[in-house]
């Protein structure tokens, strides 16, 4: 998928705090069954919310930092940003049009 | 219009899916997410007949959709808003649209049942867990409590001792419930600790969790643990909203089906965690998938006679 973003603790602040257009970064990691079971939402999502919504990835696994950061203890989590901000957070697999539902809130 | 629609995506309705697909009919799967079920928070199966040292439940999972795709079961991504049982017609409304059906397959499962109690809800996503082969990783070298004493519990446990310094298994029996092989192995694991007879009356912490407030149910006494995860296994409630009200369920919600999974309406069937039963397990989701998907078959027949 070449609209899925994956973010690193290094680019995390250049790519979705400094984001000029709403962002939202789903928390994964390769040990995670549900984390699965929400992925292809997500990557549809990058291709359909392209250019408005940036739609990244980050695995916690080899990025320990940013969930940190963020306090994130359950994966899979989605964070929601808007103008560096967290605006919502979604924690668990939730289907597709709950996530569209609160991306949209953000447009 | 369909032949079957089969909601849900875990074992049963996989299963289901690859009978209904195996006898030519037009079916059809609906998930509301990726396929996969509860079976994708199992780190290891080794109860499911056929591999004798056992299988991931990514595995097991990516197997089972790989034969029922075999024979072209098609699997569509959908999240089903509500479905219309009263007609010879069965209606499933998702939200692209509206689906029509002679007969369907309810394999919707069930969910993690939550305490509760105070804090849970608000720390949940900060210390309170109900997956722990997805969150264990966070809390290496630090005490957690794991609620519960059945199979899932313990199984949970003895995972999270991979990662954790200690497990306190906090149960409300004096006994577990879970099958004797695994109390075995809980009982032999030094990072667990047994408190039992005790259920959990609030969860402390505010921008994750700090301790569990216990009490003892045969004496009574309050007593506190400090913890910065709270594991949660204490069974599960049925995914049955979508037709309750249109068959017949149980006191628990869960479907009740005669002998070949037929629900109380005709041209319906249920298989799989959301059916009324003693015993859930991945081989019983199987068993009654592929026994449903033939009553189906049956039901589908007759349909086609009746004009």
């Amino acid at each position: 998928m070449g609209d899925l973003l994956h973010v690193t603790d290094e680019n995390f602040d250049k790519e979705i705090i400094a984001s000029d257009i709403p962002a939202i970064v789903d928390f994964w990691a390769e040990w995670c069954g549900p984390c699965k079971m929400v992925a292809p939402a997500v990557e549809q999502l990058a291709e359909e919310y392209k250019g408005k919504v940036k739609v990244a990835k980050m695995d916690v696994d080899q990025n320990r930092a940013t969930p940190a950061r963020f306090g994130i203890r359950n994966i899979p989590t989605l964070m929601l940003f808007k103008g560096g901000e967290v605006a919502q957070v979604i924690v668990g697999a939730q289907p597709k049009n709950y996530i569209e539902g609160e991306l949209k809130k953000l447009l | 219009m369909y032949d079957i629609i089969i909601i849900g995506g875990g074992p049963a309705g996989l299963t289901a899916g690859l009978y209904s697909a195996r006898a030519r009919l037009d079916v059809l799967l609906l998930e509301r997410l990726a396929p996969g079920g509860q079976v994708l928070t199992t780190d290891w199966v080794e109860n499911y007949p056929g591999f004798p040292d056992g299988v991931s439940g990514f595995e097991l999972i990516d197997r089972m959709k790989a034969q029922a795709e075999k024979f072209a079961l098609r699997i569509q991504t959908e999240d089903v808003s509500r479905v219309d049982l009263s007609g010879q017609k069965k209606v499933v409304y998702t939200s692209q649209g509206q689906l029509e059906t002679k007969a369907i397959i309810l394999a919707c499962g069930a969910t993690w049942k939550k305490l509760g109690i105070e804090g849970e809800e608000d720390l949940i996503g900060r210390g309170v867990s109900f997956c722990a082969t997805c969150d264990g990783p966070f809390y290496r070298d630090q005490e957690v409590a794991v609620i519960g004493g059945g199979d899932t519990a313990v199984e949970e446990a003895l995972f999270l001792t991979r990662f954790v310094s200690k497990v306190y298994l906090i149960h409300r029996r004096d006994e577990l419930r879970a099958t004797k092989l695994l109390q075995e192995r809980a009982m032999a694991e030094k990072k667990i600790e047994f408190i039992w007879d005790t259920v959990p009356q609030r969860i402390l912490g505010h921008d994750g969790v700090e301790a569990i407030e216990l009490r003892n149910v045969k004496t009574g006494s309050a007593s506190k643990k400090d913890v910065k995860g709270v594991f949660v296994f204490i069974g599960t409630i049925p995914n049955t909203e979508l037709v309750k009200g249109q068959v017949e369920l149980d006191e628990n919600g869960s479907v009740i089906t005669d002998n070949n999974m037929e629900t109380s309406v005709p041209g319906v069937f249920a298989a799989g965690d959301l059916r009324s039963k003693l015993f859930r397990q991945i081989s019983t989701a199987v068993g009654e998938g592929a026994a449903a998907s033939f009553a189906a078959e049956k039901y589908v027949e007759n349909y086609k006679e009746r004009g």
